[in-house]
């Protein structure tokens, strides 16, 4: 049946921050919704938190909330846009959660909305795990055996007849958070414990463990008419045991017979039915026995998940898009296939290529973190490559991780004897690092069924991993590189550089394998994602790489833009760089023919109508290169931007530009000029700027050396990183020893080096203390400087800027001040080079304006800015890199006519930052949160903005975005370190005056007291629980007594006094304060949480109301 | 656009072998299976599982199948999975065959099996370019040519006489195969499952022009008992069993070479036997009822097939391989040619709604029907089992979904006649 007539407004629903687990699909499916439901002529009001997305572009939706997901917020707005139906299916479990707090509270009833796409009684059936339990039984599967449970002790008691391991799984969780599985019971208290705490309804199921199962999912549709069609079917390679998040999966599912396939079609698509998924996508997760083939279903997500994101991305067909029509009414025979334009939705995608997703993870940032693989999502990214076979696409897929150590390698002998025994105990044990131990194993002589009895990986996939070893093997020892030899090399996935190393070949050999491989005329073909094997014919230029016979790429005539992407999402490089590649060919599309090239299947610039062209490939220098070859033979290149993409394509400029590539915008040599602190010093030394003292170094001596000069503490790191890489402020001699010998360390093992040496050299800066730390994002086309954004961190400098909230206009600098910065980056942007954007990052202390950083590329607050400020700085750094002048731009709108965003008026909105923390995912192997303390390391995976008349409310609402918001009533802990003991006085005072009670540690109590401010001496925890069973502080934390905590760390020492109740305030998910800025920011926003409801405007009325200003001041 | 390989520096017999197609085009690969020479209409099957099922199925008799699925016998070959007693494709074409078979119902690699059944296949082929080659002109006559048959005289035969070779081999077009594939003698089906052992709720002869196992398991399944008889079984061998229904299955060849099989079903149709077709046995009730048949550019073959059931509007997700359909008027009801509209009305029942070929057919005044896909799925979705239900009541009722059915009608049970 058509669409109805009865909808004309949607409220849809996002996801809010990118957290481990939910990440940036969920804007890829919230964008593609929008598009369709404004395709379809409908009101479309949007609401997500995350500045950095590009659902939240004011010109998708008609009206854009950027507020906070909390059920207050959501219901004013839906009072004052009045929607007809709410959209919440897809914007992840956050979105569903919210909706169900919507309805339980009664708003959706009050205002006459409806929730479309979903019912409640289907989420809960879907999620329940009893009612859902029931439901697979109904259907004729299988659940494993299990028990529901809602104390610790009833947990104890069901282990008797569950027996261990024993899988725990907590209710209404995402990505698996809180689940885990236990192997005594011990561990079962423990992650019972946690698991109660987490489930929203106290509620946490424990079933017997199907841990080396083969792990299946299956993504299926459904209308109104109950049609149902499956997707997709994605295996995966890591058995039952490893979050599916975390596991590298394939699509389609290769091991399965047809019958056995079926089976699970069947299963699913009963119940999809029986549980009455209403219309749209859902997830089913099965395990099948290895040996008997019996079937479990595992779990389902009644909504669009992680996997429909991957499975849209693996087969061409956009499960979002079509997900949003069928909530309106469609019937999927209605929608058309907008791959082949003449066959319908109501299909099954069938593959002629094999895909596969390798997880990305951060555990390089949480030192202290277990690393093993569980059911808890870890990942903080993946990427997914195709290939006309396994063995390719596994290969390309592992090279687009961009991270030492993640593919294959044939380095040193293979292992032997007690090696290989040690090899194998390792593989059993799933990590980040397994399948290359895997690979070690097979190459070191290990049989298949030794492999498998270890990793339970299916034989299959390990004999292709084998059959790696013997194509390898086979390159080593040929006597030349013959056409055959290559053929088969890059058949089964061995990049050029990969070969060069098995032949030997030194620094240069990669470009030497290439000049033969060119010379023999082996280079890749690009085929087609169509959704159908060919059968008919693809209208969308959806490409991948592989090395067969016929290419698919059709010639063009108007000039292509390639646009490089940031490849998986990373802490550091995330979602914001692939809004700013978005951006980019939104300005070039129509003039240019965009050419996206990028391998994270999360991402909206992977959608396959974003650009003109797609190129799903890993963004190394030889799958680059040959797609800009491929586009040559096809028509004119006008060049190459890789400036937005973050570090990922930003390292590949040189060579690329060595190639003969042009490089649009800022030159690879300005590019260098602000990496190489020699050359950087000499740019702001000619324009009389100020930078801390700094020095560089390749050894350990010589970092001494420079260190001693400049005197401690300094702040160390490699330069090209990013995300704060290996950064830290060190304090000694000693510490800088440690420090230099693990970086030494880690470019031995780093595969995309050619050397043992450091890469390239370590930058020592001075460390600025206490001092205040401003952001800047400009644009620059040679003549002209446009200010984009002045941000002043919350946090004092020292902490990553990633980390730190920050808020825009700057509350605290003056109009000098922000004259100065702009004069500053002005003459940076002029001496460097830059062509587009350039991010500074400032110091000021004492009046003095240090320069610590400049970065002539899209930074991650690009997004941010452009939000705050209304200008899209990304589309205009793109038609800066393609010619146009900021003059121009200024003239065609796409920036205003006069000012800039270091220019707001006194009545602008205020915009907070703040950045999401993922503490709660990592714990130690004792099972105890990682430390939480902010530094120079980046760790948060996503931000959100708070967006309000004065910085008060805006910062309030940057809390409420991030964790829930600020405490009004209860307890404060406080226990700070000497330094911070005198500015804490006055914002303590406000709170005991704001009612809260106060509960500090005897030094922070005394100084309180002797102010005047009455505060309760509770237990340190090293000194243990009284005489009488008092508690400590860790106690009433844990027991959850305390509602906010105020600890700033004291030592300088990894392991400073605070680290257990920061842990346990992190495990209760209390607010945590660790710094004395960030104290007074939250004692002005309590301030404003308490001064009554947020009001809500959407972007599109601040920018109205700014106008209104403008007209009026002009007047 | 050619798509030929640029031949090997030397020949390597052992190691090579060459795709020879009608129009010239030629593309070389490695052996796979036995080694020889073979021909046969090349088709291509978009299934992403179900080889084991598919090289069975008598259906592909004389012809090579090319795989879009790249990755071939990962799970290598069971018992349990055949639709028929052998391999039936002349020759077998994929890009990537499994060096270890694994799953737990396994017996042996895929490799073996054909090598054993003298099955002729190519394997490290772009399937992908030979498919868009056959979208895009259409099926076509082809060899596959490995080890000795790639030499004359101590030198590789030249392209040209391969080429030549293939031309010279028999069309589809014509072709009446059926009777190739069909079981020599009849044989029975007892009910099973729930119904093992228990009377047969109804007996229905199955004609085999080229029935694949899950057929006849189908019916019995739902308490029926099969008779699977030969192609060339006349209207007095089916009387003799008694059935309640009447079953043609699918098979191979050019519906229009199908006298015998029309005649016969004339037969049955003008005794009011209940009537059910599958893929063949529909374009020999389209060609009964005197609708044309006509060969598709490149069929359908494969297991993802949309196909929409015109009385209740959904949709089913089908497994089909056919390369002729029937030529029937879609949306409208129409009276069958045959003989002055001796069959009275039928209906386009169900339609493709990739192509809207013509997939299924409802007579209004006889109990018959028959959809052109495979309900029998095997490989494939179980989207459209009902249909074997649909049967069974058009047996128990006389009408089922035939509501059209008048009084007039002669009984519609052969043991009332």
């Amino acid at each position: 049946m058509p669409r109805r007539t009865d909808i004309n407004s949607v409220l849809v629903i996002g996801s809010g921050p990118i957290v481990i687990g939910q990440a940036c699909e969920f804007d890829y499916s919230g964008t593609q919704a929008i598009r369709a439901l404004k395709e379809e002529g409908l009101r479309v009001v949007l609401v997500n938190s995350n500045p950095a997305t590009i659902m939240t572009d004011p010109e998708f939706a008609d009206a854009t909330y950027v507020e906070p997901l909390t059920t207050e917020v959501l219901t004013t707005i839906i009072a004052k846009e009045r929607p007809d139906a709410v959209l919440a299916t897809l914007g992840g479990q956050t979105a569903l959660n919210a909706a169900i707090a919507l309805d339980e509270a009664g708003v959706l009833e009050k205002y006459g909305v409806e929730l479309i796409g979903a019912n409640i009684a289907a989420i809960e059936k879907g999620e329940d795990r009893q009612q859902f339990k029931d439901v697979v039984e109904k259907c004729g599967g299988e659940s494993a055996r299990s028990e529901i449970i809602h104390t610790v002790e009833e947990a104890v008691a069901a282990a008797e007849s569950l027996g261990y391991p024993m899988v725990v799984r907590p209710s209404f969780t995402m990505g698996g958070l809180g689940s885990g599985i236990a192997y005594d019971e011990q561990d079962l208290r423990r992650i019972v414990g946690q698991g109660l705490h987490y489930s929203p309804t106290t509620e946490v199921l424990l079933e017997e463990s199907i841990l080396g199962w083969k792990e299946y999912e299956l993504e299926l549709m459904r209308d109104t008419a109950d049609n149902v069609v499956v997707i997709c079917s994605i295996e995966n390679v890591d058995p039952v045991g490893v979050h599916t998040g975390d596991s590298i999966t394939v699509a389609p599912a290769l091991t399965l017979t047809d019958r056995e396939f079926q089976k699970l079609r069947d299963i699913g698509i009963a119940v999809i039915r029986e549980v009455g998924v209403d219309t749209g996508g859902c997830n089913i997760q099965y395990a099948v026995h290895p040996e008997t083939g019996r079937v479990i279903v595992i779990e389902m997500n009644p909504r669009v998940s992680r996997s429909s994101a991957l499975a849209s991305k693996a087969t061409g067909f956009p499960i979002a898009k079509i997900a949003a029509k069928l909530a309106i009414g469609y019937t999927l025979d209605e929608i058309p296939n907008d791959i082949t334009g003449s066959t319908p939705a109501s299909f099954e995608p069938t593959l002629d290529y094999v895909v596969v997703k390798v997880p990305r993870f951060a555990f390089e940032k949480f030192p202290a973190a277990d690393d093993t693989l569980t059911t808890t999502m870890k990942s903080v990214g993946e990427a997914m490559a195709m290939g006309r076979n396994f063995t390719e696409a596994l290969g390309k897929a592992l090279r687009s991780i961009d991270k030492g150590g993640a593919v294959f390698h044939w380095d040193g002998e293979p292992a032997s004897g007690e090696e290989l025994d040690a090899l194998l105990a390792e593989i059993s044990r799933p990590t980040e690092g397994r399948l290359v131990a895997t690979q070690q194993a097979l190459r070191a002589g290990a049989s298949i069924e030794q492999v498998f009895e270890a990793t339970k990986i299916d034989p299959w996939y390990l004999d292709q991993i084998q059959l790696v070893n013997e194509v390898a093997a086979a390159v080593a020892d040929a006597d030349a590189l013959t056409r055959d030899v290559l053929v088969q090399a890059k058949r089964h996935g061995l990049s050029d550089a990969q070969i060069a190393k098995l032949r030997g070949m030194g620094a240069a050999g990669e470009s030497t394998v290439r000049e033969v491989r060119y010379a023999l005329d082996v280079r890749p073909v690009y085929k087609t994602v169509d959704t159908c094997a060919a059968e008919f014919e693809a209208k969308t230029p959806y490409h991948y790489s592989t090395y067969d016979l016929e290419t698919e790429v059709s010639p063009r005539e108007r000039p292509a833009v390639l646009i490089l992407g940031s490849g998986p999402n990373r802490i550091g490089q995330g979602i914001e760089f692939d809004y700013s590649c978005v951006h980019a060919t939104l300005a070039l599309k129509g003039e240019y023919e965009t050419v996206m090239v990028n391998c994270n299947p999360e991402t909206v610039s992977t959608d396959y109508d974003t650009s003109d062209r797609l190129y799903f490939e890993p963004l190394t220098f030889e799958d680059v290169l040959e797609v800009y070859q491929a586009e040559l033979a096809a028509g004119p290149v006008a060049g190459v931007i890789v400036q937005l993409g973050g570090q990922t394509p930003l390292s590949l400029a040189q060579r690329l530009a060595d190639a003969g590539l042009p490089i649009l915008g800022t030159s690879p040599e300005a590019i260098d000029a602000a990496e190489d602190r020699g050359v950087f010093g000499r740019v702001l030394a000619d324009a009389g700027l100020p930078a801390p003292a700094f020095g560089t170094a390749t050894s350990l001596a010589q970092a001494r050396e420079v260190a001693e000069g400049i005197g401690y503490p300094v702040l160390v790191r490699p330069s090209y990183v990013l995300g704060g890489r290996g950064m830290e402020i060190v304090y000694s001699a000693e510490q800088l020893t440690g420090y230099v010998e693990r970086a030494l360390h880690a470019a031995a093992t780093d595969d995309r080096t050619t050397t043992g040496s450091l890469p390239a050299p370590l930058l020592i800066d001075r460390f600025l203390d206490d001092a205040m730390e401003i952001d800047v994002d400009a644009l620059y086309d040679g003549t002209e400087l446009y200010l984009g954004g002045v941000m002043e961190h919350i946090e004092e400098a020292g902490i990553h800027s990633g980390d730190s909230a920050c808020v825009l206009p700057p509350v605290s600098l003056s109009e000098a001040e922000i004259e100065r910065i702009r004069r500053s980056t002005e003459a940076i942007a002029k001496g460097v080079g830059v062509r587009g954007l350039l991010n500074v990052q400032y110091a000021l202390v004492s009046d003095v304006l240090y320069v610590l950083e400049a970065n002539p590329r899209a930074s991650r607050t690009v997004p941010f800015v452009s939000k705050a400020t209304g200008v899209s700085l990304a589309k205009a750094a793109a038609r800066v890199m393609v010619g146009e002048s900021i003059a121009d731009l200024r003239t065609s709108g796409v920036l205003p006519a006069e000012g800039d965003g270091g220019l707001l008026d006194l009545d602008s909105p205020i915009a907070v930052k703040e950045a999401v923390l993922p503490f709660k995912r990592f714990r130690t192997t004792d099972g105890v949160v990682v430390d939480t303390v902010l530094g120079p390391e980046m760790r948060s995976t996503g931000e959100v903005m708070g967006f309000d008349r004065d910085f008060p409310r805006a910062f309030a609402k940057s809390q409420a975005a991030a964790f829930g918001g600020l405490p009004t009533s209860g307890s404060v802990f406080v226990s700070v370190a000497d330094r911070d003991k005198r500015s804490i006085v006055f914002p303590i005072k406000r709170l005991t005056e704001l009612g809260f009670e106060i509960l500090a540690t005897q030094g922070t109590a005394g100084v309180l007291r002797r102010n005047g401010i009455p505060a309760t001496i509770v237990r340190k925890f090293s000194s243990g629980r009284g005489a009488d069973g008092e508690p400590t502080i860790v106690d009433l934390i844990t027991e959850g007594k305390v509602d906010m905590v105020i600890n700033t760390p004291s030592g300088q020492g990894a392991r400073a006094d605070g680290y257990e109740i920061r842990a346990a305030t992190t495990a209760a998910d209390k607010p945590i304060v660790t710094t004395t800025q960030q104290l007074a920011a939250a004692v002005q926003g309590i301030e404003a949480v308490l001064a009554g409801p947020f009001d809500v405007w959407s972007l599109q009325e601040h920018t109205a109301a700014s106008a209104a200003r403008k007209a009026g001041a002009g007047a | 656009m050619s798509i030929s390989t640029p031949s090997t520096d030397a020949l390597d017999t052992d190691r090579t072998a060459v795709l020879v197609l009608e129009d010239g085009t030629t593309l070389t690969g490695r052996p796979y299976g036995a080694l020889g020479t073979t021909f046969g209409e090349i088709v291509f099957n978009t299934g992403m599982t179900g080889y084991q099922e598919t090289l069975t199925d008598p259906s592909y008799h004389r012809q090579i199948v090319v795989m879009t699925a790249p990755h071939i016998g990962n799970t290598g070959v069971n018992d349990d999975d055949p639709e028929s007693r052998k391999i039936w494709v002349s020759g077998f074409v994929v890009r990537d065959p499994a060096r270890r078979a694994s799953n737990w119902r396994s017996v042996g690699s895929l490799t073996d099996e054909l090598v054993e059944q003298g099955v002729v296949g190519i394997s490290d082929v772009d399937t992908r370019a030979l498919t868009r080659h056959l979208r895009d002109r259409g099926v076509m006559r082809a060899g596959v040519f490995s080890g000795d048959a790639l030499v004359r005289d101590g030198y590789p035969r030249p392209t040209e006489e391969l080429v030549e070779l293939v031309r010279s081999a028999p069309a589809m077009a014509g072709a009446d195969l059926a009777r190739e594939v069909s079981t020599p003698t009849a044989y029975v089906v007892e009910p099973s499952g729930d119904f093992a052992g228990r009377e047969p709720l109804k007996t229905v002869v199955a004609v085999d022009l080229g029935i694949k196992s899950m057929t006849p398991q189908r019916l019995s399944e739902r308490g029926i008992r099969v008779h699977v008889v030969p192609s060339w079984s006349t209207i007095e061998d089916i009387l003799a069993l008694d059935p309640d229904g009447v079953f043609f299955s699918n098979g191979p060849g050019d519906p229009s070479a199908a006298t015998h099989e029309v005649e016969l079903l004339r037969e049955v149709l003008d005794r009011r036997l209940p009537y059910f077709g599958i893929c063949f046995g529909n374009q020999i009730l389209g060609r009964a009822l005197g609708f044309g048949t006509y060969k598709l550019a490149y069929g359908h073959r494969g297991i993802n097939q949309p196909v929409m059931d015109l009385a209740t509007r959904k949709v089913e997700i089908t497994s089909q391989n056919h390369g002729f359909a029937v030529d029937a008027p879609i949306g409208e009801q129409a009276t069958a040619p045959h003989d002055g509209g001796r069959y009275g009305r039928v209906v386009v029942s169900h339609v493709g709604l990739n192509d809207d070929v013509v997939e299924g057919l409802e007579c209004l005044d006889i109990p018959a029907f028959s959809v052109q896909y495979h309900p029998e799925a095997a490989a494939g979705p179980h989207d459209a089992a009902y249909l074997f239900d649909r049967f069974l009541d058009l047996m128990t009722s006389g009408a089922a979904s035939a509501a059209g059915l008048s009084a007039a009608t002669p009984s519609t049970s052969a043991k009332e006649n």
